[in-house]
């Protein structure tokens, strides 16, 4: 392999007054040349991060504001995101009467579970999710509440995102500040 | 007893085949790897259970924590003419030297009035750039953006520009940033686009696990 055909071709006799030169072996010895294959293979396997950047769909609704699509009541629930990572939530339509009850506030890790528990309770055709967010609440926010909404398998068009109502958004702060959120 | 003779040999291995088996595995390592694109700045993006892999040639609107939004066209192809319509419709009044310098750079990141003076002046470095203003609504600039996009990509397939088009955030961008991003899209009839995301493991136990399970058996 790394050897050349250093043998004199023919083998024909040279004079008497040639001096037969001395045959040198033209072996390498390649092991450092592996040893050094094999460190650059291990210094770019480990410099190399692998890449997960993954891809998300995301469907924004069309504005169309004559075919507005009617929830029920029963089968709604508003999910707000506050600032500090803060979730707040209600089910149907608030009741000016009685906010304090039907108002709540949650965090993400406990909002799965809420989102299974209606989802279990609501026949399908009526289950609407709708995902409001304040000014405060973050990029991150956003689209972990629509990554729980894939987890927890509510199919697509029962959640939708919604602007937040002026009202509501007072809601949000009057609940923060008595929480003590900054 | 006869004496048993070992023959013996010597202990030199030929190297040559070992060799050519690193060298064989660093040549695949290095051409297989995929050379990251480049990045206006490091953006921490947030983490997902999709799984669908980001396409190349995307046009990448780059949100980072301070609200600021960069524009990248991936396309080398469509970019010139990307360019080439906003200063058509903005009236820029950019040379074709100018626009030829203006192709080069990687990122989009300037107001529509500081274009023309910032490529005779040095260049200034990404994370000093003020980014494309989009927070005010009577002067989000993306929309103009969006549209000669839509405009230049007309021809093709709508589906095709709706996979391309991927926002990548940080993590602490604020609401309103996003929110007039997307208002930039559906202003300009684009309705579904995509989010960078970090790929995440579906967790155990969930909906969307349990309903997988099913699916499988």
């Amino acid at each position: 392999m790394a050897e050349m055909d250093t043998s004199s071709g023919g083998g024909h006799k040279k004079g008497p007054g040639v001096k037969k030169s001395k045959k040198q072996s033209t072996r390498v010895d390649l092991t450092p040349m592996v040893d050094l294959g094999f460190l650059l293979i291990t210094f770019f396997v480990f410099t190399t991060t692998m890449s997960q950047s993954t891809a998300m769909n995301m469907n924004e609704p069309k504005k169309d504001t004559t075919n507005q699509t009617k929830v029920k009541n029963s089968g709604a629930m508003t999910i707000l995101l506050g600032k500090s990572n803060q979730v707040y939530y209600y089910y149907g339509q608030l009741d000016p009467t009685k906010l304090s009850e039907q108002f709540k506030s949650t965090t993400f890790k406990e909002i799965r579970n809420l989102i299974v528990e209606k989802k279990k309770a609501t026949p399908l055709g009526d289950l609407m999710y709708i995902i409001k967010s304040d000014k405060q609440s973050t990029f991150k926010n956003a689209i972990d509440i629509l990554d729980e909404m894939t987890i927890c398998d509510v199919p697509p068009g029962h959640y939708a995102e919604v602007d937040l109502p002026e009202a509501e958004a007072k809601m949000i702060e009057q609940t923060e500040q008595a929480n003590g959120i900054k | 007893m006869p004496k048993v003779k070992i023959p013996r040999k010597s202990t030199n291995i030929d190297m040559t085949a070992m060799c050519d088996v690193a060298f064989l595995l660093l040549s695949f390592f290095i051409l297989a790897t995929k050379q990251k694109p480049p990045e206006v700045l490091a953006v921490q993006t947030p983490s997902s259970v999709s799984s669908k892999a980001v396409p190349d040639k995307s046009i990448i609107i780059t949100l980072t924590k301070d609200g600021r939004a960069f524009l990248m066209l991936g396309d080398e192809t469509k970019k010139p003419e990307v360019l080439a319509n906003i200063n058509l419709t903005k009236g820029l009044g950019l040379s074709a030297a100018e626009m030829a310098k203006w192709g080069k750079s990687e990122f989009i990141g300037l107001p529509f009035n500081q274009i023309k003076s910032s490529l005779s002046a040095a260049p200034i470095p990404p994370d000093k750039l003020p980014g494309i203003p989009i927070s005010d609504s009577t002067n989000n600039q993306m929309v103009d953006w969006m549209r000669s996009i839509s405009n230049v990509y007309a021809g093709g397939n709508q589906s095709d520009l709706e996979k391309m088009i991927l926002i990548k955030g940080d993590n602490d961008a604020l609401y309103p940033v996003f929110k007039s991003i997307k208002d930039a899209f559906t202003k300009n009839d684009i309705y579904k686009f995509r989010i960078v995301t970090n790929g995440e493991a579906v967790p155990p136990g969930s909906e969307l696990a349990n309903s997988a399970k099913a699916a499988n058996k």
